[in-house]
Order: C-alpha cells, then sequence, then structure tokens
C-alpha cells in the first residue's frame, strides 16, 4: 500500500472543531489503515493542578472541556472526598445530579447536531441546537453561567435550588420532552438517515471490551457500562432509572442510545426534584476541616464515557499528583477497528460518532529536539519515569 | 453579430442570467434559514459574497498541479453555463433563432460547468480535490443517463421536435406536458437531476463540507472562486428554467403573466431548497444506484407512456 498519499482529516478540518489530526490511507474510497496524531492542544492541566490550591483545582479542571464542563469536577469532588472520608448531604447529591443530567442532555443534543451537520444535514444541526438552548438557559438561572458552571467545591455545592426554581425546572423539563420526542422521531424514521448510519463504523461488544471502550459507544454495542451504575455516586442510586443500551455497535445504533439517554436524564431530573423538595434547604455543603494525606480516585459518567480522576495528597493545601483519564482517550482508538475497510463518508461519520473530544484526552505531548529530529522520550522511558515517579510518591507517603 | 454579443454578454446571457440567479440564490438561502430558525442573508449578499472575492481576495495558487488548466477551468464553467443559458432562455423569451435541434446542444452545453469542476480539482493536486474529483465524475456518469432519457420522454411527447422553441409553442398550443402521467414521472426524475447538476444536498458528495472541506474547490480563492460562484449561480437560474420550458410551457410574458413566469421558477427552486433541507448527504455509491436504478426506470416508464400518449 502507498503510505504517502492520505486523506487528512485536520489539523484544521470542518469535520471536527478542535485541532487533530487523522490521516486515512485510502485505496480509491475504502479506507485501509489509519493513523491519528493528536498534541496540538496540550495545557499542561496536571502538571498545573499541582501547582493549586484544591479550591482552585475545580475551576481549573472544569476547563479541561467546555462541552461536559461538570463531568470533571465531578470526578474531581468524588476524589477529593474519598481522600477526606467525608459525606456529602443529600440535598448536594441531588443538586449535583440535576447539574450532570442537565449536562448530559445539552451534550448530547450538541452532538446530535454536530452529527447531523456531518452528514450534510444542516436542518437537524440548527433544530438541535435551537432546543439546546433552553438548557442552557437553566443553567444560567441555577448557576449564573451558560457553561462552565463553578457549582461543585468540596463538600458540597456552591448554589442551592431554591424552591421557587423547582417549577420553572419541571416546566422546561416537559418542554424539551416534547422537542425529544420530536427530534428522535425525525432522526429514527428518516429512510435516508438509516442508509447513511445503519451498518456503518460496527463495534462488535468484543471490539468494545478489547479496546476497553467506554460512554454511549459501548453501550451501543450492547456492553451496558454505566459509572453511575457500576460505582454509584451522588444520587443516583436514590432514583429510578435504566441503563440505556442498543446491539448493533454501527453510528445508528451510537445515536439511538444518545436519545434514549436523554429521556432517561430528564426523569432523573424529575425525580430529584421531587425529592429535593424534602430536604432542608441551604443544607448544600459540609465544611472540610483539614486534608488528611492519602490518595483518592473519583469516578463520574460524563456524556462520553467514564471520566477517572486520581489526586495524591500530602496532607498540603494542593494536590501532589492528579491524573486525569478522559473517555475519549480511550473511545478514539476503536478507530482503528471501526474506520478500516469504510469509504471515506463512512469513516468521517464513524470518527464523530463517538463524540471524541481531543482537549480532554490530550493529557502528554511527546517532544522531538529540533535539531536533531530525535524524539526525547519515548514510550518506555515514559513509563519508567511515571513508575519513579510514583514510587517517589509511595515513599514521602511512607 | 452584435446582437449575438449582446445576447450571450448581456440579455439572456451573462448579465441577466447572473444577477436573476444571484437573487435566486438569496432566495434558496433565506429559505434554507428560515426552515432552521435563522434570520438569513440580506437581498444582496449573493453580489456582496461575489464582489468580495473577485476584487477583494487574492489568488492564491497551488504549489503542485497545473496553474494554467487550474485557472481555466472556472472561464469554461461561466462559459459553458452561460452558452446553456443563452439557448435555454432565448425561446423562453420567445425568440427564436432558427437553430432546430437546440435541445442536445443545451445538453452538452449543460455538462461543460461539471466537467470544469473535475479539471479544475484534478489540476489542483490536493488530495482532498481528487476525491471531490472523482466522486463528481461518478456522479456525472450516474445522472447523465437519466437526464439524457428525461429529454428523450420529452422529445417523444413534443412529436419528434427537437427545438426547445416548438416545444414551448405546442404546450402553449395544447396542455402542459406535466399535466400528464408520463409528465409528472419525467419531472421527478428531472429535478432530481437538476438537484444533482447543482451539487446540493443529499448530492453534494463532490464538495462535502464535513468529509473533503469542499472537496474540488478546496483551493480555489479570489478571482476564480468567484467564477465559479458565478456558475452556480446561473445554473440555479438555467436549469429550473430549463424544466418550466420542458414541462410547464415555459413563460407568457403578457401582463400579470410574468409574475406567474417568476413564480414557476421560483416554485422549482423551492422544491430544489426543500430537498436539501430534509435530507443527509448520501454516498456516492447510493448515488449511483439511485440514479441508474430508480430514476432510470422511472424515465424509462414516463417514456413509455409518452409512446401511448398517457
Amino acid at each position: 500500500m502507498n503510505k504517502k498519499f492520505f486523506i487528512p482529516i485536520g489539523p484544521y478540518h470542518p469535520l471536527q472543531e478542535e485541532p487533530e489530526l487523522f490521516k486515512l490511507y485510502c485505496e480509491g474510497e475504502i479506507v485501509k489503515d489509519i493513523k491519528w496524531e493528536t498534541g496540538y492542544n496540550h495545557r499542561g492541566i496536571e502538571k498545573l493542578a499541582e501547582s493549586k490550591t484544591y479550591d482552585q483545582v475545580f475551576f481549573l479542571v472544569e476547563r479541561i472541556c467546555g462541552i461536559c464542563s461538570t463531568s470533571h469536577p465531578f470526578a474531581f469532588a468524588n476524589a477529593v472526598e474519598e481522600i477526606c472520608r467525608i459525606e456529602i448531604t443529600d440535598r448536594t447529591r441531588y443538586i449535583r445530579s440535576i447539574i450532570g443530567e442537565l449536562e448530559r442532555i445539552h451534550s448530547h443534543l450538541l452532538w446530535l447536531g454536530l452529527a447531523g451537520h456531518f452528514l450534510g444535514y444542516n436542518t437537524v444541526f440548527m433544530w438541535a441546537w435551537k432546543y439546546r438552548e433552553p438548557i442552557l438557559d437553566l443553567f444560567e438561572m441555577i448557576t449564573g453561567n451558560r457553561n462552565s458552571y463553578a457549582m461543585f467545591k468540596v463538600g458540597g455545592v456552591r448554589r442551592d435550588i431554591e424552591e421557587s426554581k423547582i417549577p420553572v425546572i419541571l416546566k422546561a423539563m416537559s418542554d424539551i420532552k416534547k422537542k425529544l420526542t420530536l427530534l428522535t422521531g425525525a432522526v429514527m424514521d428518516d429512510p435516508v438517515i438509516h442508509a447513511r448510519t445503519k451498518g456503518v463504523g460496527v463495534l462488535t461488544k468484543q471490539d468494545v471490551i478489547d479496546y476497553g471502550a467506554v460512554g454511549p459507544t459501548a453501550r451501543a454495542s450492547g456492553l451496558a457500562i454505566d459509572i453511575r451504575k457500576d460505582d454509584p455516586y451522588a444520587a443516583y442510586p436514590l432514583v429510578n432509572w435504566k441503563v440505556i443500551t442498543s446491539n448493533t455497535g454501527d453510528v445508528f445504533a451510537k445515536t439511538e442510545v444518545r436519545l434514549m439517554e436523554m429521556f432517561e436524564s430528564v426523569s432523573i431530573i424529575e425525580q430529584c426534584l421531587e425529592k429535593i423538595k424534602k430536604e432542608k434547604e441551604g443544607d448544600i455543603s459540609i465544611k472540610v476541616k483539614e486534608m488528611p494525606e492519602g490518595m483518592g480516585t473519583g469516578r463520574a459518567e460524563a456524556p462520553r464515557g467514564e471520566v477517572f480522576h486520581c489526586v495524591f495528597s500530602d496532607g498540603s493545601n494542593s494536590p501532589v499528583r492528579h491524573k486525569i483519564r478522559a473517555p475519549s482517550y480511550v473511545n478514539i482508538a476503536t478507530f482503528k477497528k471501526s474506520c478500516i475497510g469504510q469509504s471515506i463518508s463512512d469513516a468521517t461519520i464513524t470518527l464523530a460518532a463517538v463524540d471524541p473530544c481531543y482537549c480532554c484526552t490530550e493529557r502528554l505531548a511527546a517532544a522531538y529536539d529540533a535539531g536533531t529530529g530525535l524524539k526525547i522520550h519515548n514510550a518506555r522511558e515514559l513509563i519508567e519515569m511515571s513508575v519513579s515517579k510514583t514510587t517517589l510518591l509511595r515513599k514521602q507517603q511512607g | 453579430m452584435a446582437v449575438y454579443l449582446f445576447y450571450f454578454l448581456v440579455f439572456p446571457g451573462l448579465l441577466f442570467a447572473a444577477v436573476t440567479g444571484g437573487f435566486l440564490s438569496w432566495f434558496d438561502r433565506k429559505i434554507t434559514a428560515r426552515v432552521q430558525f435563522r434570520k438569513g442573508p440580506p437581498l444582496l449578499q449573493p453580489f456582496y459574497d461575489f464582489f468580495k472575492l473577485l476584487l477583494v481576495k487574492e489568488t492564491i495558487l497551488p504549489k503542485q498541479g497545473s496553474p494554467v488548466v487550474f485557472l481555466m477551468a472556472p472561464v469554461f464553467a461561466v462559459f459553458g453555463a452561460t452558452m446553456a443559458g443563452v439557448f435555454i432562455l432565448l425561446p423562453l423569451f420567445n425568440i427564436t433563432t432558427g437553430f432546430r435541434g437546440d435541445l442536445l446542444v443545451i445538453f452538452y452545453l449543460l455538462t461543460i460547468p461539471s466537467f470544469s469542476y473535475v479539471l479544475g480539482a484534478v489540476a489542483s493536486g490536493n488530495p482532498l480535490a481528487s476525491v471531490g474529483a472523482s466522486r463528481e465524475m461518478k456522479l456525472i456518469l450516474s445522472y447523465e443517463l437519466t437526464f439524457f432519457l428525461v429529454i428523450a420522454g420529452i422529445i417523444v411527447k413534443a412529436s419528434q421536435n427537437f427545438d426547445l422553441y416548438s416545444i414551448i409553442q405546442l404546450q402553449k398550443d395544447g396542455a402542459p406536458f406535466l399535466g400528464s402521467i408520463s409528465g409528472i414521472l419525467l419531472f421527478i426524475a428531472g429535478i432530481f437531476c437538476i438537484q444533482a447538476k447543482l451539487g446540493l444536498v443529499p448530492f453534494d458528495m463532490a464538495e462535502a463540507e464535513t468529509e473533503l472541506s469542499e472537496g474540488s474547490f478546496i483551493e480555489y480563492s479570489g478571482p476564480p472562486y468567484a467564477l465559479i460562484k458565478l456558475t452556480k449561480y446561473i445554473m440555479l437560474l438555467i436549469l429550473p428554467c430549463f424544466l418550466v420550458a420542458l414541462l410547464m410551457k415555459g413563460f407568457n410574458l403578457r401582463g400579470i403573466n410574468i409574475l406567474w413566469a417568476f413564480l414557476k421558477v421560483a416554485g422549482v427552486v423551492l422544491l430544489l431548497t426543500l430537498i436539501r433541507n430534509t435530507n443527509p448527504r448520501i454516498k456516492i455509491r447510493q448515488a449511483i444506484s439511485f440514479f441508474m436504478i430508480w430514476m432510470n426506470l422511472i424515465a424509462i416508464a414516463a417514456i413509455v407512456l409518452a409512446f401511448f400518449g398517457l
């Protein structure tokens, strides 16, 4: 195969709004091999986190991803609260879950619109984003911001959802349900959308297990993994909901899973709002007296899948080490399975179907020596560095 | 001689077709915007776009590839579209050149813009453009046969007349061809051919913004791209006009009927706009089977029906 000729998707390409490079090695229209290069977006967040206090890190991790800007604080809060061994109040749990689910709705609507745009169906793009607006307005009402809500802190949330706001949110939920039904009908019953998405980019259940994919990407292949059920946190064990799965594993199944998940999210929010009325108003945070030494892991189900945060504390004001793994990191690897053998048209929508987020993913950039062109660190050296640093930390903590 | 130059450059050629086509392009964009809950562009936006590209933007030539062919392709495209426009619009405005058999000339001239796009894309030496060019080529191969069958159907219906003027006159004396079953079938096949010729969704796979980032046109900038835009404006006028002439008894340019003529063209454009706003882009293989099997079947059925006078 001629390795020199490839169809570049990126670094600047209308398909993906973030910089990244996919090289599709093609024969005719058929993709024979795929390689990707990331690293355009690395911001050194993990290192930065070590120089901030725990309260400041929340604002930092919120800015890892502009779309799922609650999932990272969510996971970080879970991690820090594990170190401190504190139990948050029930009202906090409900508020956190409401924010998390509102975010899921807005993120899935955003993806649906973008997927429509990628298929050249701009009407779906505009409609989905129009219906996303009321959700952002709700965010503004609850938190003061349409995005990057700054809602979380160690041991609680920053703002309460007052009694007066509950009917407004409920009204918005019943409105969005109607619109979601309309959109679901428009997308699921369109024969041309079926022709474009069914049987495209198929991932079998075994592929998903092999590549360790998470979130809707895994659930669309019939693997019912969801951190909200598997490792319950916040209010998710307190309300009734089910994990949505589909069996075919193609782009259509991923769309279906996301659409159905939005209905589940609406139901979770409605239940949380019912239950929140019984809790005492203003009981939204626990005072954290001191930070013990130790390690804490926190997981949260972001709209794209599992977000994992691992925090080491030495008892000081800021974390010693903060490790982040975003869902796209594992989901992007599945392209190797799902894109090869497809045509370019199918490969592009398959790339978009896992809802990749590159700025979440990029935790490390490989450095090249400008003079010699050699890589300064190779993979083995990096692993050795990581192992030695972990050993050092363990030694320090005894 | 001077009158032919006038036909070509001013009316109904370049100037008239480009200006009217620009307004139709605005109409298309405005309807699209309203369907998508957007406000839409101001009336003169297509002309702002054109003059910005023509006068303000610089031309960047690709390093690899053939600059001469790359720059000539848009000129060919404008020329082909304008020539086709003259042949289509003259009979519509009741001017006969006495040229018998212009239907076939129009058929050939209408393919020139598409072939120019292919030529320009291949000359640019860009891998995305080459994929776009190959898709455009496959698309041309699939819809041209259908388009030819549609024209053949019209010729059968017009009792073996090969010139557009007599086809319009026949409809004016009798009923419009659209009023019969075969006419409706020809209209359906024809409208999809036009959609593909204009490169609108669902047949925009040669440009495919989100796959190939404008595909065939990716390397074009400045005045050459302005000419491509101009070609698109002209095509957006003349193709619906062609359909109106073939099936909807052309224009009647007396009194209030001018409005009716305008509405016919706008109606066809509206139909094209609605098709493009209610469908995703299909794959090239699907487009080929769509035209090669289904549209050809419809066109052949129409010809058979027309042969029996239905």
